[in-house]
């Protein structure tokens, strides 16, 4: 479905990331996993389209999105939810997920599109005239998910979704995305809480600074010798 | 002094107001939306207010009618300002965009001076000397339709913002541009619909205003001094706030002009100003930054 081809992506004159090749495969969850600071952040937004690659090619769904321009590719249902959210904070619950829905392909959805993401996440059906920035960390973050999903998403990619949330509220966005899965949305997750991520995936990246170290099936990786040593402490 | 000269005094201040509402609107949400300040905007008024005159001088067409003319070339010339001149230039640090606004500005008074001559022109109704009576009150038919075209257009951008999706989309590409991108929102051309958005209500205001204002090239500048104190007042990109400022200073400069002579009219609106300033410097509707 995703098929990230040898990318190069710079920082002005600081190359970040170093000939990153990755697959996603439809119906997964795929996970981009490594400390911070290693790049990953960089590669999704790679992704999505809002940072210019220097050198290799992105295919999406067989398309060559390459030089497609970011809110182009949300219209071909890549969907990223990027690190620190992004709601509108002066906008309400509803209007967020209105604008989730602002593409007309998305729009034709919108209220099946509201009914599925209510029932996700029932919190949101309680606070649909709130404004979203006196929404609490996890709600915000329900928030961005839902947001996205509006889009009706082929790929969904999860930029650090657990950042910052108390390890309850970490549980249930994990829980989220495979119902998100479920509903037949292949997942890119990227995140530092390495077993859980592994424990959900089907397949996963490790990205040391900046070019892919490790890659393989979830479970393999969770009884890989060099992770448990690096991210589990064992 | 007494009560009607008041009266009628806060009624032509209020009157007024509302166009320096509609002129701050536009700089208003200019502002808010792409964080550029506008310093060309009173030459685009001073365009809606030729368009009105030529239209008026040349096809008979009603001064108030001829914003249906207004609305869409000042669009198209907002619009045109923010794509091809501003957007290019969305990366450079900030006092590139203010230089630009401010070159653009020059650039549009002069060449009203070329073509039109910097002399003052009047746009004559035949309804220019006709008033509203209440009691002893007498207020100018022209204001009043000015102040209510300023009110509808006002009432238009109000719906426009809150109510429909591209309204939603401006006010979410405003806040979060990265977030608004990610959504599938082309942030770009939102920013070049706002600016004619803002373009537009300049004009508007440059219609409303040409029947019983005389126009010549720098005559925006007038206007949007105080459109620019009606901003700070409401608050730096709150429509409420531009509305509601614009009313105030148009009753603090009638109250001005009741106690002082002529020039210092505006001395109440300057206290206001600084007092705000002083006191509340996000303005009465501005929150954060
Ligand atoms: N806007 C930026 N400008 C310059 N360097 C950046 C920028 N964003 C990230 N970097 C650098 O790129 C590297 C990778 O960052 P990032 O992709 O955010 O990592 P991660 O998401 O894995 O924590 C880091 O060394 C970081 O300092
Ligand atoms: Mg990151």
């Amino acid at each position: 479905m995703l098929d990230i081809n040898k990318i190069d992506v710079c920082y002005g004159e600081i190359q970040v990331l170093r000939q990153v090749s990755l697959k996603i495969q439809e119906g997964q969850v795929v996970s981009l996993l490594g400390s911070n600071g290693s790049g990953k952040t960089t590669t999704v937004n790679s992704i999505s389209g809002v940072l210019p690659l220097t050198q290799g090619t992105i295919e999406f769904m067989g398309e060559d999105i390459t030089k497609v321009e970011p809110h182009v590719r949300v219209g071909k249902g890549l969907v990223q939810i990027p690190e620190g959210r992004c709601v509108f904070p002066s906008l309400t619950v509803k209007e967020n997920l209105e604008m989730g829905s602002y593409l007309k392909g998305a729009k034709a959805f919108r209220r099946e599109s509201l009914d599925l993401v209510m029932t996700l996440f029932p919190i949101l059906r309680e606070r649909t005239g709130q404004r979203a920035g006196t929404l609490s960390g996890g709600e915000q973050q329900m928030l961005a998910i839902a947001r996205g999903l509006m889009s009706k998403p082929k790929l969904l990619i999860l930029d650090e979704p657990s950042l910052g949330l108390a390890p309850i509220l970490v549980e249930d966005i994990f829980k989220s995305v495979l119902r998100i899965k479920s509903e037949g949305v292949t997942i890119l997750l990227v995140e530092q809480n390495v077993p859980q991520a592994l424990g959900i995936s089907d397949y996963a990246y490790v990205l040391e600074e900046g070019s892919v170290g490790l890659s393989g099936p979830g479970k393999d990786l969770l009884n890989n010798a060099h992770i448990k040593k690096l991210y589990l402490g064992l | 002094m007494n009560i009607y000269y008041i009266l009628q005094s806060l009624i032509d201040g209020l009157l007024i107001g509302g166009v320096y509402s509609l002129v701050a609107i536009g700089l208003t949400l200019i502002f808010g939306v792409m964080r550029i300040v506008n310093f060309a905007h009173g030459a685009l008024m001073m365009l809606g207010m030729y368009t009105t005159y030529w239209a008026f001088n040349l096809l008979h067409i009603d001064p108030y009618l001829s914003i249906l003319i207004c609305v869409p070339v000042l669009f198209i010339i907002g619009a045109a300002f923010q794509k091809f001149l501003i957007t290019p230039i969305l990366d450079a640090p900030e006092h590139n965009q203010l230089l630009l606004t401010l070159g653009v500005s020059l650039f549009l008074e002069n060449l009203a001076v070329f073509l039109w001559s910097p002399n003052y022109r009047v746009t004559r109704t035949s309804y220019e000397f006709a008033y509203l009576y209440i009691g002893d009150l007498s207020i100018s038919l022209q204001r009043v339709l000015a102040f209510l075209t300023a009110m509808v257009v006002t009432g238009i951008v109000y719906f426009l913002l809150s109510k429909t999706d591209l309204g939603k989309a401006i006010r979410a590409a405003s806040e979060e541009p990265r977030g608004a991108l990610l959504m599938g929102i082309n942030v770009r051309r939102i920013y070049w619909i706002t600016f004619g958005i803002g373009a537009a209500c300049a004009g508007v205001a440059g219609s409303a205003t040409a029947p019983f204002f005389p126009v010549y090239p720098t005559v925006g500048g007038i206007f949007v001094i105080t459109a620019f104190m009606v901003v700070v007042l409401g608050g730096m990109g709150s429509v409420l706030g531009a509305f509601a400022g614009g009313l105030i200073i148009g009753l603090a400069d009638a109250v001005g002009g009741m106690i002082f002579p002529g020039a210092m009219k505006s001395i109440i609106s300057f206290i206001l100003f600084i007092l705000i300033l002083l006191f509340k410097p996000t303005g009465l509707f501005g929150s954060k930054n």
